[in-house]
């Protein structure tokens, strides 16, 4: 059995700890948002976090993970209010929207640990978020909005 | 008669002075080796005593065998010039651009970890793996990329760009983790040119003849 803690509540699996974290969360916690893109970690479509960081789910396996925090799009916020996904939703950012529960994951690693980020530390954050409708600009536009509407939450910040 | 009995003790008595003299110089001279070692950091307690030899020669020849793990892909792949690794048999910059970070392990959700696991994952074209995935940190580069033989070696052995390592320490750097993945890169990738054992004894061999630079030209 492993124990793994998924947007705050505790599973026990009996599965495999080889198994990608990534079905876990699919098909065995049934949690969908987080999307299988390439497997190969090289498209971030399937970022979620573990203790915070934004890991890959698609190489990450279970045991990597045993006793850990994982944290996937359906848990960033309770009612889908993370400044990251109020600003997607006022900019319109997706198109067909698979990669985005990834690039929302990414862009939020990156408002934690800076406040004001500028297009260079945007595009050090998220080039590892591929997205095939080339929504690339309205992501930027985005967090660059995320961030303002985070400090207004958060003055201190 | 008197006179030569006289001469002929005070003769002993030099002898024996000069005898004693010797003995403590020689005491002495092999204090202060010793001591002097100590101070360079290269005499410490078990597990290794290094014993350096100098020898120019052997130490220049070692070190072009030295030279050709260093450049290779798995060792220079991770010493790039820039702040971004390098990728793949021709050293290509990294896909997706993940930068250095002052720890040398990535930012923001372009951490090293995030894609490189504890263990090398299966597969072609997969991201290999290893504990303490890194770069060399924002303050101590430790480049490879570019460096000819000479800068390299003058650089290894510098305490202020090799992460203040003293003898000991680069000798045991060998068995590092992240070194040994050189010889693990997964599935796909060359090793490099020399078995690890070869490439420990070179450098080994390099370190304790006088760690000497090949000539720059």
């Amino acid at each position: 059995m492993t124990t793994i803690t998924i947007n705050g509540k505790q599973h026990q699996l009996d599965v495999d700890p080889q198994m990608p974290l990534l079905w876990v969360i699919r098909d065995i916690v049934g949690l969908t948002g987080t999307k299988y893109g390439c497997g190969v970690a090289q498209c971030g479509a399937c970022v979620v976090h573990l203790n915070g960081e934004a890991v890959r789910s698609c190489v990450t396996k279970l045991s990597r993970a045993e006793g850990q925090n994982v944290v996937t799009i359906e848990g960033l916020s309770n009612y889908n209010d993370h400044p990251a996904q109020v600003a997607w939703n006022k900019e319109n950012v997706p198109q067909c929207g698979y990669c985005h529960s990834g690039q929302i994951m990414s862009a939020a690693v990156l408002l934690r640990e800076n406040a004001d980020p500028s297009d260079e530390d945007i595009d050090a954050a998220m080039a590892g978020n591929i997205c095939r409708c080339g929504t690339y600009q309205r992501i930027r536009k985005a967090i660059h909005l995320a961030a303002q509407l985070q400090r207004k939450e958060e003055p201190g910040k | 008669m008197k006179t030569q009995v006289t001469s002929k003790v005070a003769y002993k008595g030099t002898i024996r002075t000069a005898a004693v003299i010797s003995i403590l110089a020689f005491i002495f001279c092999i204090m202060a080796f010793g001591l002097n070692k100590e101070i360079r950091g290269i005499h410490h307690s078990a597990p290794f005593i290094a014993v350096v030899k100098k020898d120019s020669v052997t130490s220049v020849k070692a070190f072009k065998q030295v030279y050709t793990v260093l450049m290779s892909p798995r060792c220079m792949n991770c010493h790039p010039a820039g702040d971004i690794p390098l990728q793949g048999e021709d050293s290509h910059l990294h896909m997706m651009y993940p930068k250095r970070g002052v720890d040398g392990k990535g930012v923001y959700a372009m951490k090293c970890s995030n894609c490189h696991q504890p263990v090398n994952t299966p597969g072609l074209h997969t991201p290999p793996g290893n504990e303490n995935w890194h770069l060399p940190p924002a303050n101590s580069k430790m480049v490879f990329q570019g460096k000819t033989a000479y800068q390299l070696a003058k650089q290894l052995i510098d305490p202020a760009q090799n992460g203040h390592k003293n003898l000991e320490k680069l000798i045991e750097h060998a068995d590092d983790g992240l070194v040994l993945a050189g010889w693990n890169p997964g599935e796909g990738r060359k090793l490099p040119p020399l078995s690890h054992a070869q490439f420990k004894k070179a450098w080994i061999t390099w370190l304790t003849t006088g760690a000497y630079a090949p000539k720059s030209k």
